[in-house]
């Protein structure tokens, strides 16, 4: 039994504590260090850039929660980004004058069926995700390469009006940006608010529980891929319109970029806690990040070893909170007489 | 019982992964020509470019396939999807063993691929490098585009003349370790540091885009960041100055950093006709093509041997004469602007 | 999960292990007949040189790697820290006039250190393994880049490069695979007939149980990690001299390679099962497969489909085949049953 937190000072004390705050606090402190140095990092074109960089990750990282979540790894959105966005250009191409609306749906639904065919592969062959879809990589990345062959679409293929939506912006915030923080808010209430959502926690944190308990864990799990490869269809179209080329290696590598993030994010890689906010959050870290140490001019050969330790960084640091958490939660468990919960992590991690 | 039974499951498997991957290629095991071929008989030519699904190595390699009949050559294509040294040398094992009798290869690492095309050549085939080139013993000659150090001039000039020849510069190149636009920069700097005419001319930064378009973007975006005082970007590879212009043509900075390079007309016509972009450069690919495929027939018939002074007979490319370094010079560069660039397809 | 009890019972030693080996050895012996019968010039000597040269990176790797996975673990740094071990072995060999066997010392140093950072991390700290290999994936690809730059070393004494590429008289067998052999050799020995490597199927099967009986979880792990930092950075020194090549992106994404001719060969990626016999039969079934085809003239297009589909089809064909077990043995109980 644990104690309600209750108060303003607990409510206060619990955000500040929480790990997506820490991440928000690195973020901002990347920034300001960035800003001091190189007065030119957040002028107009700067912060554009930045967000415009960061949209893309942003979406991806959601999905990527959101099957993390449920003790699983999607490794294939970069190869569905790359599907999705090819298949973009080939429609613009083929139809000059779609709606689009139209072609946004069509990228969304594109990566949610390629996402339930991991899903369905997952759960019905029951073989862990990891080597699921890390043989959906290979294949969806050979499916893009024989359907583009040398074919690549550059923004003179593409109608004006969807050039022009990845420059669209309020303010200096782009447009796409928007409509990726609204992602991110929808996912969050989701996760949050849905008893469909909460299953996913559930299901994370003990799969054979979740299961006894009634969950349809099948239909959750194939429901996590089938979002996750419907955002990377999203993303799909997004770049094609941020970048306006697409060809047969596009996206290629991102995988490991996403899961990073949403590690650097605060999503445990073994499921059953996180949120999408902390996953988007690490997705704007990282891609700043990039963009920070140039503009700081790190040489660009340092660039990448920090990223990397980084990403250590973040999960030693979660460790030691999961840690801390579970030590102060067996002292309160005790002073009631309750049963000793099992620290957290402990269970074996299996690759 | 029962593992045999799974077993058979997966030999079964296993066949037919391999059987439905041949019947894909209709067959394509048999293309090879074997043995020695005597003058004006049927050969075989197998081009490994740096990478596929390129545009550019597309055209180029166009040309070697419509000049193929000209010359009785059976051409074939192999090589890897993204740029690796470790994988040409694979495809280059496949050659050796179907006794191919000419292999004309771009290098991804001038080095890494030498001994595999070394057991390839005591193996009886000829070796020519197109675009980027190989260490000089591993091949019989080089098809070069243009004078490299022509390629350099150009940029230099089609830069300074935008930028009054004075202010920051940088260059946005291919993969670090690419011999070709390594060759192209090192003049570049010989060129400002000894000609009184670039003395106002300063490169701040060479920075590369690994030939991959994302990241070329990004490395754009970063350099414009980094150095504020930049007048303007030299990009000597389609890669590069496609993704830079793209990114310009988005941001506050179109019209007041200048982007010159090399760089394929169909990829650049929308940004020459917005302003982005005033001039650029390029030869036409698909001769190196056809000039490779001309040189296959004369090395294979014994004509030349790759020696400097050889000449041979390139089709509608006229006589080509073989230069120092083993070198074949295909043509001039063609400079595109708006007047122009309509005139050209590919 | 059907399988847990099937596995471990195989788990016991190489007899029992052979069963589920087997399939992968039968793959690849039925994969080289097609080849030699339907490809153009498969079947020779050539082959046998071109085909087991470029096997052995992946060989050699696979070895430390089919352990970590036999405890429930991964390691994804293993293609960063040889690619961090080709960027020194070239920056060594062109600025310093140290000899090759004090650069091979040094660069394994710098292999065992990598291998022990991922070994406290996993087994000190107890972080997931999936998740800290990642990280050390790009931290130590960053050190490489670090290391060498932007530069290429191309320079390496003549006679050395010509050893490692060189053949055992005309079998076609590169000299270097002695080398793979024993590496195979120790580590079957290790996994197979070792009470440390039996404490590892255990481990796999159930980390409590092997707790309870005494094995020290921990420390196993750690040695494993050593030795495939170590065994990695040798990959690395062997890649430069056989291309006569170091760069920063040398060796890059071959762990991926590496992990799936692993599980191909047959070792469950929960831990707990499968062999080494089958592990060398998975490796050289991807690079036949590969190789077969590449000779055939089928792009690289192909070959990334194929490689995806034996993946899928390895994890799911005997995943389905045990649930087919599995509802065969319940349909037959029942029989037996109804007849009493």
């Amino acid at each position: 039994m644990r104690p309600e937190p209750s108060g303003l000072h607990r409510a206060a004390a619990r955000i500040f504590l929480s790990r997506e705050f820490s991440v928000l606090v690195a973020f901002v402190l990347l920034v300001a260090v960035t800003q001091l140095v190189n007065p030119r990092f957040l002028v107009g074109q700067g912060i554009r850039d930045l967000l415009l960089n960061a949209t893309i990750f942003v979406v991806m990282a959601v999905g990527e929660a959101i099957v993390i979540l449920t003790r699983n790894v999607d490794l294939s959105v970069g190869s569905i980004l790359g599907l999705s966005a090819f298949g973009t250009g080939s429609i613009f191409a083929a139809f000059p004058g779609v709606s689009i609306p139209l072609v946004f749906l069509i990228g969304i639904a594109f990566g949610g069926i390629l996402g339930a065919i991991n899903g369905l592969l997952v759960t019905i062959a029951r073989v862990p995700a990891l080597v699921i879809t890390l043989g959906t990589l290979y294949i969806y990345r050979g499916i893009n390469n024989a359907w583009a062959g040398s074919t690549q679409y550059f923004a003179g293929d593409n109608p004006a009006g969807f050039s022009d939506l990845a420059v669209a912006a309020v303010g200096s915030i782009p447009l796409i940006s928007l409509g990726a923080l609204a992602v991110v808010v929808l996912g969050g209430i989701y996760l949050a608010m849905f008893r469909s959502g909460r299953d996913l926690y559930a299901i994370g944190s003990d799969p054979d529980a979740a299961e006894l308990y009634g969950i349809p864990v099948t239909r959750r799990v194939i429901g996590a891929f089938v979002a996750s490869g419907a955002l990377a269809g999203l993303a799909g179209v997004l770049y094609a319109s941020r970048f306006n080329s697409v060809g047969a290696d596009t996206g290629t590598g991102f995988e490991l970029q996403i899961v990073a993030a949403v590690v650097v994010g605060g999503v445990a890689i073994f499921g059953g806690s996180g949120t999408v906010a902390g996953a988007a959050i690490g997705a704007v870290l990282l891609t700043t990040m990039t963009g920070a140490l140039a503009a700081l001019n790190v040489s660009k050969f340092w660039q990448q070893a920090v990223v990397g330790a980084l990403i250590i960084l973040a999960i030693v640091i979660d460790r030691v909170l999961a840690l801390r958490t579970a030590r102060r939660l067996r002292v309160a468990g005790s002073t009631v007489g309750g049963p000793e919960p099992a620290p957290a992590g402990t269970e074996a991690p299996r690759g | 019982m029962q593992s045999s039974t799974t077993a058979r499951r997966i030999v079964a498997i296993s066949a037919a992964v391999v059987a439905g991957a041949l019947a894909l290629s209709g067959c394509a095991g048999g293309s090879a020509g074997g043995g020695t071929s005597g003058a004006g008989k049927s050969f075989s030519m197998a081009f490994v470019p740096k990478q596929l699904n390129n545009p550019y190595t597309d055209v180029e390699l166009s040309g070697g396939k419509k000049n193929a009949s000209k010359v009785d050559a059976k051409v074939t294509v192999v090589g890897p999807n993204t740029a690796s040294a470790s994988s040409q040398v694979s495809y280059i094992n496949t050659l050796t063993q179907k006794k191919t009798n000419v292999i004309a290869i771009a290098a991804n690492d001038p080095n890494a691929v030498c001994s595999s095309l070394n057991q390839a050549k005591s193996g009886g085939a000829k070796i020519i490098t197109f675009d980027s080139d190989t260490a000089k013993t591993c091949r019989s000659l080089f098809i070069n585009q243009v004078v490299s150090k022509d390629v350099a001039l150009v940029e230099l000039k089609q830069l300074g003349e935008q930028i009054d020849y004075t202010g920051d510069f940088a260059i946005l190149s291919a993969t670090a370790n690419a011999t070709n636009q390594n060759t192209w920069i090192k003049f570049m700097k010989e060129e400002i540091a000894s000609n009184p005419k670039y003395s106002k001319m300063k490169l701040v930064t060479t920075v590369y885009g690994n030939d991959d378009d994302t990241t070329s973007f990004q490395v754009a975006q970063g350099l414009l960041q980094s150095y504020p005082n930049l007048k303007g970007i030299i990009s000597p590879t389609t890669v590069g100055i496609a993704a830079t212009a793209r990114y310009l043509s988005t941001s506050d900075y179109k019209g007041k950093v200048v982007l010159v390079g090399l760089g394929l007309p169909n990829q650049m016509r929308e940004y020459v006709k917005n302003g982005t972009v005033k001039e650029f450069a390029l030869w036409d690919p698909a001769k190196i093509g056809q000039a490779a495929v001309y040189a296959g027939r004369a090395l294979v018939d014994g004509k030349i041997t790759g020696k400097t002074g050889d000449s041979f007979d390139a089709g509608s490319l006229g006589t080509l004469k073989v230069g120092a370094d083993n070198t074949v010079i295909v043509g001039p560069p063609t400079e595109f602007t708006a007047d122009n660039i309509d005139d050209f397809d590919f | 999960m059907a399988e847990t009890l099937d596995t471990r019972v195989r788990g016991r030693g190489l007899r029992a292990g052979l069963g589920r080996d087997a399939v992968t050895v039968y793959a690849l012996v039925a994969v080289v007949v097609i080849a030699s019968l339907t490809v153009p010039y498969f079947a020779g000597t050539a082959t046998v040189n071109f085909l087991l040269i470029d096997a052995i990176p992946v060989l050699a790797i696979a070895m430390p790697m089919a352990l970590i996975i036999v405890t429930g673990e991964i390691d994804l740094s293993v293609a960063s820290i040889a690619g961090l071990s080709a960027a020194t072995t070239g920056v060594l060999v062109a600025k310093t006039d140290l000899p090759l066997p004090a650069i091979l010392l040094i660069v394994i140093v710098i292999g065992l250190a990598c291998g022990a950072v991922n070994g406290v991390l996993v087994t000190v700290i107890g972080l997931p393994s999936l998740a800290v290999t990642i990280g050390t994936l790009a931290l130590v690809r960053g050190l490489a880049l670090v290391v060498i730059g932007d530069e290429a070393v191309a320079e390496f004494p003549l006679d050395v490069t010509t050893f490692v590429t060189s053949t055992i008289g005309g079998t076609g067998i590169p000299t270097m695979m002695i080398f793979a052999a024993i590496l195979v050799a120790v580590f079957g020995v290790i996994l197979h007939f070792t009470p440390f490597g039996r404490g590892l199927y255990a481990l796999g099967s159930s980390l409590e149980a092997a707790r309870f009986v005494g094995i020290r979880t921990g420390r196993s792990k750690f040695w494993l990690y050593l030795a495939s930092g170590a065994v990695s950075a040798a990959v690395g020194v062997f890649w430069v001299l056989r291309y006569s090549s170091a760069q920063s992106d040398s060796v890059q994404g071959l762990e991926l390679t590496v992990v799936a001719a692993v599980l191909l060969g047959g070792v469950s990626i929960f831990g707990g099962s499968g062999g080494i016999v089958g592990v060398v039969a998975g490796v050289l079934l991807i690079r036949t497969v590969n190789y077969s085809l590449q000779l055939a003239g089928l792009s690289d297009t192909v070959l990334t489909i194929v490689t995806g589909s034996l993946l899928v089809l390895s994890v799911i064909a005997p995943s389905f085949a045990a649930r087919a077990r599995a509802a065969r043995d319940l349909r037959r109980a029942r029989r037996g049953r109804a007849l009493i």
